[in-house]
């Protein structure tokens, strides 16, 4: 059995097979992997917010997109995954409660989205799939012997990017 | 006081837990006419945790739960979230709505009407008891209902706190129904910059 590898909330893991990365329960929040699929070295982090720079704590770099995931690339090319190979895979983004009035802070999953998809292209990493947006609930996993990333919801089914 | 609530004393937690204490107690009394059951509560935790271990107060970031959420304006901008595990939120319904206890497999628009008037009525009596106590005047939103993981409900309120902070203050009470049927966790979790008003309120700067 592959180890099962946790990620929490503002959380980066890196490994190689045999292991399985997951996150449990994101709402607004993205869960971004990174993937090698020859030295099957991949990462998961799970960021918060879209933008450090617009933060008063950015102690953690794993909370936000434009520093989790550049800090995400760093650890796993120091395991042995070669840049050129490396594919993403995301899921998350939801809007949890349907206000009316929908203000900046009931949108940050969508500009959580849009914030990755703009680091990973800056940074010339190919996104391969993805399941953003709507208004559920997400546990996210990557199995590195794969590179399969799994999406599990409360009923609106699971899939596999 | 900074902007991170880690570095709060003795005395000003003291009084967040006299504050969620009213409250609270305000709250339970307010559902116990509704249901017209006794509800025990407990005494408020108040607590400072990293962010990512909030949804464990509630069972783990995949437990399925019932979240009715408000923002509070006014003095002190806060969030209110009312969080039900899924059988405690159906029997609940099943109480306000004169059904068996069982009746209720999934929530239609009138049962998620119903719970979220309770989210409603729970907060209003919270704040007005918080109210007398501070003369803080807070004013509720109108509530909104996810039925979810609670990791991926909590992070509604958690990302705000994110922006400011890697800690969350909670001042949470769990309510139950002597039969243990129901149980619920009520969170204040006030806005960082908020807190400083509400200390300065009770006298403990």
């Amino acid at each position: 059995m592959a180890e099962l590898i946790k990620v929490g909330m503002a959380d980066l893991k890196v490994g190689k097979d045999p292991a399985i990365l997951i996150s449990y329960g994101l709402g607004s929040c993205i869960g971004i992997s990174l993937y090698d699929p020859q030295t099957k070295i991949g990462g998961l982090l799970h960021i918060m917010l879209p933008d450090s720079s617009q933060s008063r704590a950015t102690d953690n770099p794993a909370k936000f997109a434009d520093t989790g995931i550049p800090l995400m690339l760093e650890e796993v090319l120091k395991l042995g995954a070669s840049r050129s190979r490396l594919v993403a895979k995301m899921a998350g983004g939801a809007q949890m409660f349907a206000f009316s009035n929908g203000t900046d802070v009931m949108r940050v999953g969508q500009r959580n989205a849009a914030a990755s998809k703009e680091i990973l292209q800056k940074l010339g990493i190919r996104i391969l799939a993805e399941d953003t947006g709507a208004n559920y609930g997400r546990t996210v996993q990557i199995d590195l012997a794969t590179g399969i990333y799994t999406v599990k919801t409360i009923d609106k089914g699971n899939k596999e990017l | 006081m900074s902007d991170d609530v880690s570095s709060l004393s003795a005395a000003q937690m003291d009084a967040l837990r006299e504050i969620g204490n009213v409250g609270a107690g305000n709250s339970a009394t307010a559902l116990s006419q509704i249901i017209n059951r006794r509800i025990d509560m407990n005494v408020p935790r108040v607590s400072i945790v990293p962010l990512g271990d909030v949804p464990d107060m509630v069972g783990g970031p995949d437990a399925m739960v019932v979240g009715v959420f408000l923002r509070v304006y006014g003095q002190a901008p806060s969030n209110i979230l009312f969080l039900l595990p899924k059988d405690s939120a159906f029997y609940l319904v099943d109480m306000l709505m004169g059904k068996n206890h069982g009746d209720t497999q999934k929530l239609d628009f009138m049962d998620e009407s119903a719970l979220m008037e309770i989210g409603n009525i729970l907060s209003g009596a919270y704040l007005n008891a918080l109210f007398n106590f501070t003369r803080i005047s807070l004013l509720p939103s109108i509530p909104a209902l996810a039925m979810d993981m609670a990791g991926a409900i909590l992070s509604v309120v958690l990302i705000q706190l994110g922006q400011m902070g890697d800690h969350a203050l909670v001042i949470e009470t769990e309510f139950k129904t002597e039969d243990n049927g129901i149980k619920g966790h009520f969170f204040l979790v006030p806005d960082p910059g908020s807190l400083d008003t509400i200390l300065a309120a009770v006298g403990v700067e």
